[in-house]
């Protein structure tokens, strides 16, 4: 047994780094993916649309644990080989972020009243076109402050990796917790380092959401 | 006595006033109509008679007692007066009968079955007897309007005010509002109104009172005051108007 | 793949359900409790208690709460409150999700119109009773949505309850692993429970929509 020592906080604050690779790998994968999800969901195709609704309720109705060790568990049997953790987990990550933001993506290409759609109809636009020129921007708008919003719910998040081994800022706070047995110190230290990079994030949603509703 | 008195009434909003020393008096079954620009006071007058908004300075007295939004029997007095405003202000979770009874169940100590014929009688008062089962989602503006004069009216007072209740409505569904208030005039209700109908000011109304930066500019009898106007501020409302 | 092994410990899962519904109801109803407190406290003139209620919401909301349960179990023995898993979790859990049901609460009171509340005085109701008939029922369907996706949330997330070994049905699902040695199965068929209660829940949640909140939407 040590006491928790400088050596102790300067692991912790390198296990971030993991934490953000998690952030960023789930968010470079899941975003395009949510953003087709989102499309889809207000297909003119009525199958498009139910699998995209189903996918949604499907990652939303089960617990990013499920996820975490579904895919954690199950890559060796879809793959039949064994793949490191960090590819499983960011498979699960990848599809949590994109069913989250499917979901608040679609939330925000409907809030675009449909009348806006006629009338990039009207001026010979094709559909690409109304969505990406018109629809897409008054979207985006509306949608920042959700997805900042969700970004925090992802960061959090990524401390579940922990619970499959993988080794981010929950897991180094675990492994410090044990071999120093100051637990109220370790994990406030973790704490504080999560509140450190989710706070800004939260004041940032919030302000971009009071502008929002200032100009409506 | 005259049934509402208001003495060198003052009334700020943070650094703007609104009311300058606004005296007028209401003699009981009067009909008075209060018009002027918007930003002229009229509307603030109405919401200082009701206690809704807190007065600097003077008093405002109704059958003789002071009103002030600390006065113990401040609930008793609101059931005894009143008001309809311009956004209608109907609860909708409530159908038109709950609206209407709301008030008289929670503080009339009446039935449920006392409750129903009350609100059937005061909606036949104000033409709406089959919508009593509506809710207020349903009904056109002009009938939002008249549910919430239906709504005054089970509470029976002594004083009725009308803060631009006509101003939110399409045209067409103001002559409906108007002709519930004709009644009620004529059934002898004391009434302030704030409004923009000249026509209604000029052929109900038993005086009109004109408001001017926060003051009461001039009144008088309505036939005489549009015909005369003394000062040059009314004569180009009254031509604004036209 | 192979699910026959697991047909054994249906029992175990039974009582992994019932645990896990009965930490989701403590947490939601605590959690609301802290919300309506939280909320009032906010919109109270009481400067310190704003600030405290404040900085509860940030701390609970901007730190994950797999943290939370952690610091609640370990560390509360070194203070001399030792709390069994489950009661911990159940802590735990409240906290976080009165975090959320404070800006929800706050968010419906916000919602209704001062002039709804000024029609009801005028009409000489109390602050009470303009709160209990005219505030309330309005306010209550303006954030049943966020309300109801926030609950869901919660179920799912009291399977983090596991990591101190609560008992719950997440829990239940690390025990039979453990036995059988069939991993994947036992998750994949636990996401298969978990999902199951969720579209429960959700069914729940639109029977009461439609039948505690008949009156027809503003256009």
């Amino acid at each position: 047994m040590r006491s928790f020592a400088f050596v102790d906080l300067v692991s912790l604050v390198t296990a971030v780094q993991w934490t953000v690779l998690l952030v960023v790998l789930a968010l470079v994968f899941g975003a395009p993916l949510g953003l087709a999800l989102a499309t889809a969901r207000i297909s003119r195709h009525a199958p498009l649309r139910w699998a995209a609704s189903g996918i949604i309720q499907l990652i939303q109705g089960v617990p990013l644990l499920g996820l975490l060790f579904f895919f954690y568990f199950g890559m060796p049997v879809f793959l039949g080989l064994q793949v490191p953790a960090l590819i499983a987990v960011t498979v699960a990550y990848t599809l949590y972020t994109a069913g989250f933001l499917g979901d608040i993506w679609r939330g925000s290409l409907q809030a675009v009243k449909q009348a806006q759609w006629e009338a990039g109809a009207c001026l010979g636009l094709s559909l690409t076109q109304q969505f990406f020129h018109i629809i897409g921007p008054q979207a985006l708008r509306m949608a920042t402050p959700p997805t900042v919003g969700f970004l925090v719910q992802l960061i959090k998040g990524t401390s579940l990796a922990s619970i499959v081994g993988f080794v981010e800022l929950a897991r180094a706070g675990q492994v410090t917790s044990a071999a120093t047995f100051q637990p109220l110190l370790t994990y406030s230290v973790v704490a504080a380092i999560y509140f450190a990079l989710c706070l800004p994030l939260t004041l940032w949603s919030r302000s971009l959401e009071a502008r929002l509703n200032g100009a409506r | 006595m005259a049934l509402v008195e208001i003495r060198d009434v003052y009334k700020k909003f943070g650094h703007v006033e609104v009311l300058k020393g606004v005296s007028l008096d209401v003699a009981e079954g009067e009909i008075v109509t209060i018009i002027g620009r918007s930003g002229s006071g009229k509307s603030t007058l109405l919401r200082c008679i009701n206690a809704l908004e807190t007065i600097e300075g003077g008093e405002i007295r109704v059958e003789g007692r002071q009103i002030h939004a600390k006065m113990p029997d401040l609930r008793q007095f609101r059931q005894r007066v009143g008001i309809v405003f311009q956004a209608f202000n109907l609860f909708p979770h409530l159908n038109v009968e709950r609206n209407v009874t709301l008030a008289p169940l929670l503080t009339g100590g009446i039935g449920k079955a006392e409750a129903r014929a009350l609100a059937e009688d005061v909606l036949t008062r104000v033409g709406l007897a089959d919508k009593i089962d509506a809710w207020p989602e349903q009904l056109s503006g002009g009938q939002q309007q008249r549910v919430a004069i239906a709504r005054c009216l089970a509470m029976k007072p002594h004083l009725m005010l009308f803060d631009e209740v006509t101003s939110a409505l399409d045209p067409e569904l103001v002559g409906e509002v108007l002709k519930v208030m004709e009644a009620m005039a004529r059934q002898g209700m004391t009434m302030i109104l704030v409004t923009h109908e000249m026509g209604f000011a000029r052929n109900v109304a038993n005086r009109i009172v004109f408001m001017h930066q926060g003051r009461v500019w001039e009144e008088g009898p309505p036939a005489e005051l549009f015909a005369h106007p003394k000062t040059p501020e009314l004569k180009s409302f009254i031509a604004s108007v036209k | 793949m192979n699910f026959q092994p697991l047909w054994r410990y249906q029992d175990q899962l039974i009582e992994g359900v019932l645990i896990t519904l009965a930490l989701t109801l403590v947490a939601a109803i605590v959690g609301l409790v802290i919300g309506v407190a939280g909320a009032v406290a906010l919109r109270g003139n009481f400067r310190p208690a704003r600030m405290l209620v404040r900085s509860y919401i940030e701390l609970f909301r901007n730190t994950p709460s797999l943290i939370q349960i952690f610091l609640i179990f370990f560390v509360l023995p070194s203070f001399g409150l030792k709390l069994p898993a489950f009661e911990s979790a159940a802590v735990a859990l409240s906290l976080y999700f009165g975090a959320y049901s404070v800006e929800i609460v706050r968010a419906g009171l916000d919602s209704i119109p001062k002039s709804q509340i000024e029609a009801g005085q005028c009409l000489g109701l109390t602050g009470w009773q303009v709160f209990r008939h005219i505030v309330l029922p309005p306010a209550m369907r303006n954030v049943y949505p966020a309300f109801t996706s926030q609950f869901v949330l919660l179920l799912l997330g009291t399977s983090l309850a596991s990591q101190v070994a609560a008992g719950e049905l997440f829990h239940v699902a690390s025990f039979i692993e453990s036995r059988t040695y069939r991993s994947f199965e036992v998750y994949a068929a636990i996401c298969v429970i978990y999902f199951a209660l969720v579209m429960a829940f959700k069914a729940l949640f639109a029977v009461i929509d439609a039948t505690a909140f008949r009156w027809p939407r503003r256009q």
